[in-house]
């Protein structure tokens, strides 16, 4: 038995457990149970003070490097000669035939080829045009809640804002827009926590997607060039040659870069607010400050817990001799909480100067290519919240996700008042 | 001093006098001009403080460097003059520099 197997076969669990009181060594970030049941703040808070850059031996996905440390983060981020991406983003080490080729997991330059073909999808000019689509939208859903009744607002309107912009981005068949967001769900979920029941369910459904997919691909590479990203991909130089699971590969980054990331950043926002009354006071007495709440909740928020590196040649981080091969994890959601790096870092404030300063959207060559989409959504949203209701008033605990990646909500109870 | 100039994207100009230290990024920050986000703080890491230079400028500038050549590769609307204004240091030799910002940052 190996000592990955070991710890499964105890049923190891960081839930419940006191950050300070447990040996620093059997800290282990990746455990899902800390991120749904909200415990995780202080077991980040210790790392950065006590071993920033930090090694995990036993963990149910092997071994790996834990960077909490702003710095740190920016360090390996902007070190993709040193820290690649492949063969896997994801801190579980995954079987060949399971790992679909993506942009978000090569090195450069086949990196840099394959992201420039669909980045003008986000392209200023593009934005431009999104913006008023986006606001139709988004006027159509917040005009539909049921004003003084309790509802989820994740499923109303965080999931339905952004599976309708995603069906928009690849031109997708409007009417089967909520396949998006299941496969995007199935992506990122664990075997048997609630989305999936298995990892063959989750192996149909990403067929089902790539078939779903290969027919739009079809479609499209025989009509003109369109703006739409499947059109992109399949007219793109460096991109219509590609094999069906580098294709699949690709899709999947869009889907889940598009949706996941962006849903829990509206629902973050709503729940930041409640806890905060006095900066929901400052919003309503300033709508002007939205552009620049949308990046505070953006680091609140953190919607990506992290990325995974592995070391392609022996290096120092922090003082830790990383060795050729290791896994190393940077904590996105620590480094957002660095008061080194960001002055109070732990308070959400709305009026936060330098709020852009975060690393929710990674540094470097990975850097998220829909930033500003991912804004302009939460921006126009907030304008039109705040048009039309006093309050979006939390009433029942959030139910938060199994994921050490995915950091976001399943249920987040509100009432909506008017104005 | 050193005269700097900012075009925005709607051809208004704005005219900064300031002493030649640090970074174009840092300057256009200091004095904000619309347009330059600098999202990393300087560290050639973000790509948000893309600005174009005007043309008579560009051997003035120096060379891009390997890395920044990499973050413009993330712009969309990269050009051959296109710059990253945090990787421009200043020097007595760009008093006149002239650049161009763009909507906004990519």
């Amino acid at each position: 038995m190996n000592e990955t197997q070991e710890v499964k076969k105890k049923n190891w669990s960081m839930v419940g457990r006191d950050a300070y009181a447990m040996p620093l060594d059997e800290i282990d970030l990746s455990h899902p149970g800390i991120w749904q049941a909200n415990e995780y703040l202080p077991f980040l808070e210790r790392l950065r003070r006590e071993d920033p850059v930090h090694f995990c031996k036993l963990s149910a996905v092997g071994p790996y490097w834990s960077v909490t440390k702003y710095a740190d983060i920016m360090q390996v981020d902007t070190s993709p000669d040193i820290y690649s991406s492949e063969p896997t983003i994801g801190i579980l080490d995954t079987n060949v035939e399971d790992t679909y080729p993506m942009f978000i997991a090569m090195d450069p330059p086949k990196h840099d080829e394959q992201r420039k073909v669909v980045q003008g999808v986000v392209a200023p000019m593009n934005l431009k045009k999104l913006e008023s689509v986006i606001r139709q939208r988004v006027c159509a859903i917040l005009d539909k809640l049921p004003v003084g009744e309790k509802f989820n607002w994740v499923e109303r309107v965080s999931i339905e804002l952004t599976t309708q912009m995603l069906a928009t981005l690849f031109d997708f068949p409007f009417e089967d827009r909520h396949k998006l967001t299941r496969w995007s769900d199935a992506f990122t979920a664990i075997p048997g926590r609630g989305i999936v029941e298995s990892y063959e369910q989750r192996q149909a459904m990403i067929r089902d997607c790539l078939t779903y997919f290969t027919r739009l691909w079809n479609e499209r590479v025989n009509s003109e060039p369109g703006s739409d990203l499947v059109s992109m991909l399949a007219h793109g130089e460096a991109t219509r040659n590609m094999s069906p699971a580098e294709y699949l590969g690709n899709v999947m980054l869009l889907i889940v870069g598009g949706n996941d990331t962006t849903r829990n950043s509206i629902s973050g926002g709503v729940l930041a607010l409640n806890e905060n009354p006095g900066e929901y006071q400052k919003l309503r007495d300033n709508p002007g400050l939205i552009p620049n709440m949308v990046s505070e909740i953006i680091r609140w928020q953190t919607p990506l817990a992290h990325m995974r590196r592995t070391a392609k040649v022996d290096t120092v981080l922090g003082g830790k001799a990383i060795k050729a091969g290791d896994k190393v994890v940077m904590w996105y959601a620590s480094g957002n909480r660095d008061e080194e790096a960001i002055e109070r870092a732990n308070e959400f404030r709305i009026d936060r100067p330098d709020a852009r300063k975060h690393l929710s959207f990674g540094f470097g060559i990975h850097r998220c290519m829909g930033n500003r989409l991912a804004e302009m959504q939460l921006r126009i949203l907030w304008e039109e919240i705040m048009r039309r209701f006093h309050t979006v008033e939390v009433v029942g605990e959030p139910k938060r996700i199994y994921s050490s990646f995915v950091k976001g909500y399943a249920e987040l109870p509100v009432v909506v008042r008017p104005l | 001093m050193i005269k700097v100039t900012f075009i925005a994207h709607d051809a208004s100009e704005r005219e900064v006098e300031i002493e030649p230290n640090g970074s174009l990024m840092q300057v256009a920050k200091a004095q904000s001009v619309p347009g330059i986000d600098a999202d990393c703080g300087g560290a050639c890491s973000c790509a948000t403080c893309h600005v174009f230079v005007d043309d008579d400028w560009l051997d003035k500038v120096g060379a891009i460097g390997h890395w920044e050549e990499s973050m413009l590769g993330l712009t969309p609307d990269r050009q051959p003059n296109s710059r990253l204004s945090c990787q421009i240091l200043l020097s007595e030799k760009l008093d006149g520099l002239v650049v161009t910002t763009p909507e906004f940052q990519f």
